[in-house]
């Protein structure tokens, strides 16, 4: 079974975010970057279904962007990952959800996976809108949240579990498919300093968009019907009214207040 | 430039879901300058929903025929172009999730998912506001360079439309899907019931680690269910078991933004404040005076939360009992 995995290289959760002084960008020095948490769940769930389908099965884990993002590769690849493909020119750069997904589209094409994994959202741009316009582009299935993943017999099709508004759901879906992941599919692996050294000596095949039949007009920001036009400070909010008294005069302060001054209740 | 807008409509048991009705508000603002502003349903069992969007003073087109996410987006960018709708807004929920990235791909539109502030220019140009890393900062975009955009609108943003007196006209379509359904559901367990779903609550009632247990997790339920509210909680809870993860509120949880957060025993660590930091009105309920969630909240109460959760309860059902 030949499985792709979508990664994002992103900051890490811990990071300070600081707009940067043009306003276009946030300020990129020291940033540690990280594998996107929901990306994590994918390539686990990818290696588990390698593992238990066996055979000649691999994991490809594909990602668009600058240099610094073989390094997230090598993460996978330590992982357990067999090799990457990195979508890497600078005609990329600046574009939004719909020019990354037709960039991703165009590199899976030409692999004809059987199962593609991604995670739920980036935790930087926060869309979660690349995986469904992959699914579109590639005319895959496509199941999204998913908190438990089951291959059928057959592995022609697969069970998976997903939360939505007001339940949830129990999903059959054809292979091919894209699933994305959310957390609770599983606990991703740490990579064993073995993997680590194994990574080393996997392979990274690079891409361009003329690689993948692109044209330049099509693609990063020439491409993007959505641009960045400034980053905003989030608004102040004033500070905090402390409540005095015991526990039954600052509740029934809080309930005043929140009626009478916040007209909230 | 006026601009054709339609607001896809999401309806659940028959019933019109309340952030369909905040999509509908936001596109009045947008079709204000002379534009055209009609609703969409698709999918099985929307006439209730349709009559109620109608009510609203929208022309309504339904769409019957379509299950599942892929039909629908295959029915909608189909109605779209029939149309020749130039902006198509929809509620930032689970369904638009599915649904919203494959409308934009087939009508090879401009995306932006999440938003939570919209502005047609006198030129048509649009601008959206739309939180990045996780609601640490807000990043403006101009959405342009396509015929078409596709815009999904973070609940609570925008007040509910009201009627306006008058009833627009239903008109019907029937939508056969060229393939059948390739993802199906086989199986669908609903929330409890009367339950409030933590995405759309108005009122939200949070609950920490120092809550203990998860059988003291009744506390909180007890306060938000006097409010009307939902339950959440902070990772350090979910990950002690007390509470589910559908329940988490922060970073790797579910983002609110109601009218009300009560949060009760949360420190209020950065990757919780990114989950609930646009709510109108926070409470912070909590023994440590330093504790950082007072620097994002809008009342505070030093004490302890199971003397104060109780007497709140007390209180709030006195004063809405009264009603």
């Amino acid at each position: 079974m030949k499985i792709g995995v979508l990664v994002k290289q992103v900051p890490d959760t811990e990071t300070k975010i600081r707009i940067a002084a043009d306003a276009t960008d946030i300020v990129r020095d020291g940033i540690k970057y990280v594998v996107n948490p929901y990306d994590e769940f994918a390539v686990e769930q990818a290696l588990k279904v390698k593992e238990q389908v066996g055979g000649d099965s691999s994991v490809t884990v594909v990602a668009l962007g600058p240099p610094r993002v073989a390094e997230a590769l090598r993460t996978a690849l330590a992982m357990g990952a067999d090799r990457a493909l990195h979508l890497k020119d600078e005609a990329f750069e600046g574009g939004d959800t719909m020019t990354t997904a037709r960039a991703l589209a165009a590199a899976l094409r030409l692999e004809a996976f059987d199962l593609v994994f991604a995670g739920k959202m980036a935790i930087d741009d926060n869309a979660s809108a690349v995986p469904g316009a992959v699914a579109v582009l590639l005319d895959l299935p496509n199941v999204n949240l998913i908190h438990a993943f089951t291959l059928a017999a057959d592995q022609r099709s697969a069970n998976v579990r997903r939360r939505v508004d007001g339940g949830e759901e129990v999903v059959s879906c054809t292979l091919p498919a894209l699933f994305t992941c959310e957390k609770g599919l599983n606990e991703p692996r740490y990579a064993s300093l073995t993997g680590i050294m194994k990574a080393k000596k996997k392979p990274i095949e690079e891409k361009t968009a003329a690689d993948l039949g692109l044209a330049a007009d099509t693609v990063g920001k020439a491409g993007a019907g959505a641009q960045l036009v400034r980053l905003l400070p989030l608004p102040e909010r004033g500070a905090c009214k402390f409540i005095d008294g015991d526990a039954q005069q600052q509740a029934r302060t809080l309930v005043q207040l929140l009626r009478n001054e916040a007209k909230i209740i | 430039m006026p601009k054709k807008i339609v607001v896809v409509g999401e309806q659940r048991d028959g019933v019109l879901r309340k952030t369909s009705l905040e999509v509908l508000g936001a596109g009045r603002k947008l079709a204000a300058g002379g534009g055209v502003l009609e609703a969409a349903l698709v999918g099985e069992g929307a006439d209730a929903a349709a009559g109620e969007l109608a009510a609203h003073g929208v022309a309504v087109q339904q769409v019957n025929g379509a299950a599942g996410a892929e039909a629908v987006s295959a029915a909608l960018a189909w109605l779209v172009s029939e149309q020749g709708y130039e902006i198509v807004l929809l509620a930032d929920t689970s369904m638009a999730k599915d649904v919203a990235p494959a409308l934009a791909t087939r009508l090879n539109a401009a995306l932006m998912t999440d938003v939570v502030q919209m502005d047609l220019g006198a030129d048509g140009s649009l601008r959206v506001v739309h939180p990045i890393f996780t609601g640490k900062v807000n990043a403006e975009f101009a959405v342009q360079g396509r015929s078409i955009q596709v815009l999904t609108l973070r609940p609570h943003t925008v007040a509910p439309a009201a009627p306006d007196g008058t009833t627009g006209a239903i008109t019907k379509h029937s939508w056969t899907a060229s393939v059948p359904p390739r993802a199906v559901v086989q199986e669908f367990v609903q929330s409890a019931a009367g339950r409030v779903e933590l995405a759309e609550a108005d009122i939200v009632v949070s609950g920490g680690r120092s809550l203990k247990s998860e059988e003291n997790f009744a506390l909180i339920e007890g306060l938000a269910t006097a409010l009307g509210g939902a339950v959440g909680a902070s990772r350090a809870a979910v990950d002690a078991g007390y509470q589910p993860h559908s329940r988490q509120v922060g970073q790797t949880g579910k983002v609110v933004n109601p009218s009300l957060y009560i949060a009760c025993g949360i420190s209020g660590a950065i990757q919780h404040l990114v989950g609930m930091r646009t709510s109108k009105v926070i409470v912070a309920v909590n023994k440590d005076p330093s504790a950082p969630i007072f620097q994002n909240a809008d009342y505070g109460i030093v004490g302890d939360l199971f003397e104060v959760v109780p007497m709140l309860t007390e209180e709030i059902k006195k004063l809405l009992g009264k009603e």
